[in-house]
């Protein structure tokens, strides 16, 4: 999924030591940018996914809405949600509950996929050496070769994003296309989107995009709430969305405001982790030193203790 | 509890004598039955596979040489519950086992309470009041039983992470460790006692015997409960009858 040449490390999970060529090579942070005000729920960007990875197809579940499956898989990547939600008209959103009244319904697709965090909780859970790495360009990729199948990245994960392979036992997600990235191209789902919903650029111009859009649909369209969906609580992510209503992200789709990465695998993997590890095998140095020192308990009587005499030093 | 445990113990224990045997030679005491030993080392062998392939995935940084053991990280991984499992299953025939003679009672306080001239050897023998196990071996014991719970709960959300969520997951991580950590500390002063640390108590888990002196040693109270004698009296006896063939004849 990686394409060495062309693609800078920033960081590998649990890999002792330093990054070979950080910092060797200016590189600019990538971001997808998705305009969830002008996406027609086409899907083309989950079949382009399936395409250009070579993800087989695999059975779609019907739950009742025109989503293609309840969650990404590990072979489907991205999975645009849809969700109802009612306009106030205050140009706010809220949940849509009424069963009779259609007023201010409306339709909204959100691309759910791997976010590519700059702090990315999976990256940070992950327990094997070189099975995630994060680029300097900001991608977060998986390599299956290192992966042990632990799926603690699952757990580390905000998003609900890493999904686990019976089979392969390993675990899988969006590359951000990063083969394509690597060589100059962009994603394969941003080249399938008919109304150019998704874009893709630098993380500068594509904030630069959104809060301009944002700022348009403030005032012209009377979404008085809309904004830009990159959350801090993560240091950013490298995949942004523009939202009718920024106060509500969870509405579209279950997307969280303020993702968190559990303390408990920084706080455990880079402090009591190792610390603890020295701990206990100096249990066995401690043994060894009962022995020296203080000797062993034999069973008594023991032969009477000989008269040493005082030791003259050389 | 502990009479349906002993009611449970029993056909296992008839059982293992008839497959093997523990031959007790003179001056000798049967310590561990058959079973007891059998057992022992079926928990021993699944604690280090489980403890080894566990290693691999909590810090492969340090450990990434002990995997291919296993036959790679994923499999290591794949083979680390099931080795946590065989050795709670086993643990908890040796739990049932042992529940009687590993009772907690109020010398066992008193015991903790003198740890530190136990650690520094001041006494050379152990208190009278020490029956078939010691306050060490029974903290031991429970700690392991305590253990195997606590890894089979945390072992279980972890093996199906999207069974119990992420936080459960994250919280199951960090216990999991500790309790391991805490472990792995008790068995290096566990087979450093069995072993260096106290002579002679290897061969009870081997052949299942014990010398006389052994037993008025480290556990008089068993000692006079199996043969009826004194302890003391015994050991004095052997200190005597020592000096005299130190002597020598004639003298």
């Amino acid at each position: 999924m990686l394409d060495e040449k062309n693609l800078q490390i920033k960081s590998i999970s649990a890999h002792p030591g330093g990054v070979p060529g950080k910092g060797a090579q200016r590189e600019v942070e990538v971001c997808k940018l998705m305009d969830t005000t002008t996406c027609i729920g086409c899907k083309a960007c989950e079949v382009a996914c399936a395409e250009w990875n070579d993800l087989p197809f695999r059975e779609t579940k019907f739950d009742n809405t025109y989503q293609t499956m309840p969650e990404t898989e590990w072979n489907f990547w991205q999975l645009i949600k849809f969700a109802e939600v009612k306009r106030n008209l205050d140009g706010s959103l809220s949940p849509f509950t009424s069963r009779t009244d259609s007023d201010g319904l409306m339709w909204i697709f959100r691309k759910d996929q791997c976010m590519h965090c700059t702090d990315p909780g999976c990256l940070r859970a992950c327990p094997a050496d070189g099975a995630i790495v994060q680029y300097a360009n900001g991608i977060v990729d998986f390599q299956q070769q290192n992966c042990i199948g632990c799926q603690l990245c699952v757990s580390g994960c905000p998003f609900n994003i890493p999904k686990f392979n019976q089979t392969t036992k390993k675990v899988y997600k969006c590359t951000l296309c990063s083969d394509r990235v690597g060589n100059g191209l962009e994603p394969a789902c941003i080249k399938a989107c008919p109304t150019g919903c998704l874009q893709f650029g630098t993380k500068q111009e594509m904030k630069e995009v959104a809060e301009k859009r944002a700022q348009q649909l403030r005032e012209q369209s009377g979404f008085s709430k809309a904004g830009v969906w990159d959350p801090e609580s993560v240091s950013g992510t490298h995949v942004i969305y523009v939202l009718h209503d920024a106060e509500q992200p969870v509405l579209y789709g279950g997307l969280p405001a303020k993702p968190q990465i559990p303390l408990s695998f920084t706080i455990w993997k880079w402090l009591f982790k190792p610390v603890l590890e020295v701990l206990a095998l100096l249990g066995g140095i401690g043994v060894l030193f009962h022995y020296v020192t203080f000797g062993p308990m034999r069973p008594q009587p023991e032969p009477p203790i000989k008269e040493v005499p005082e030791r003259k030093e050389p | 509890m502990g009479t349906a445990a002993e009611r449970f113990n029993e056909r296992p224990r008839a059982a293992f004598d008839r497959i093997g045997r523990t031959i007790v030679y003179e001056g000798e005491l049967q310590r561990h039955r058959v079973y007891t030993r059998v057992l022992h080392w079926i928990v021993a062998i699944f604690f280090f596979l489980a403890l080894l392939s566990g290693f691999g995935i909590y810090a492969p940084w340090a450990f990434h040489w002990l995997t291919p053991v296993f036959g790679g990280g994923p499999m290591a991984r794949l083979l680390h519950p099931w080795f946590g499992l065989g050795f709670a299953l086993f643990f908890a025939f040796q739990f049932l086992n042992w529940l009687l003679p590993m009772r907690w009672t109020q010398a066992d306080r008193r015991w903790l309470r003198n740890i530190r001239k136990y650690v520094t050897n001041e006494d050379k023998v152990e208190s009278e009041e020490v029956g078939f196990f010691n306050a060490g071996q029974k903290v031991q014991f429970w700690e392991i039983g305590v253990g195997c719970i606590v890894f089979l709960i945390t072992g279980v959300i972890m093996w199906f992470p999207g069974t119990f969520g992420r936080i459960a997951v994250a919280i199951s991580y960090i216990i999991h460790d500790i309790s391991a950590l805490i472990m792995l500390l008790g068995i290096f002063v566990h087979i450093y006692l069995s072993t260096f640390g106290e002579p002679q108590t290897f061969q009870s888990m081997t052949r299942g015997t014990v010398s006389e002196p052994w037993a008025w040693t480290h556990h008089p109270g068993w000692y006079r409960e199996v043969t009826g004698r004194d302890p003391r009296q015994a050991l004095e006896e052997e200190r005597r009858r020592m000096a005299q063939s130190e002597r020598g004849p004639g003298n």
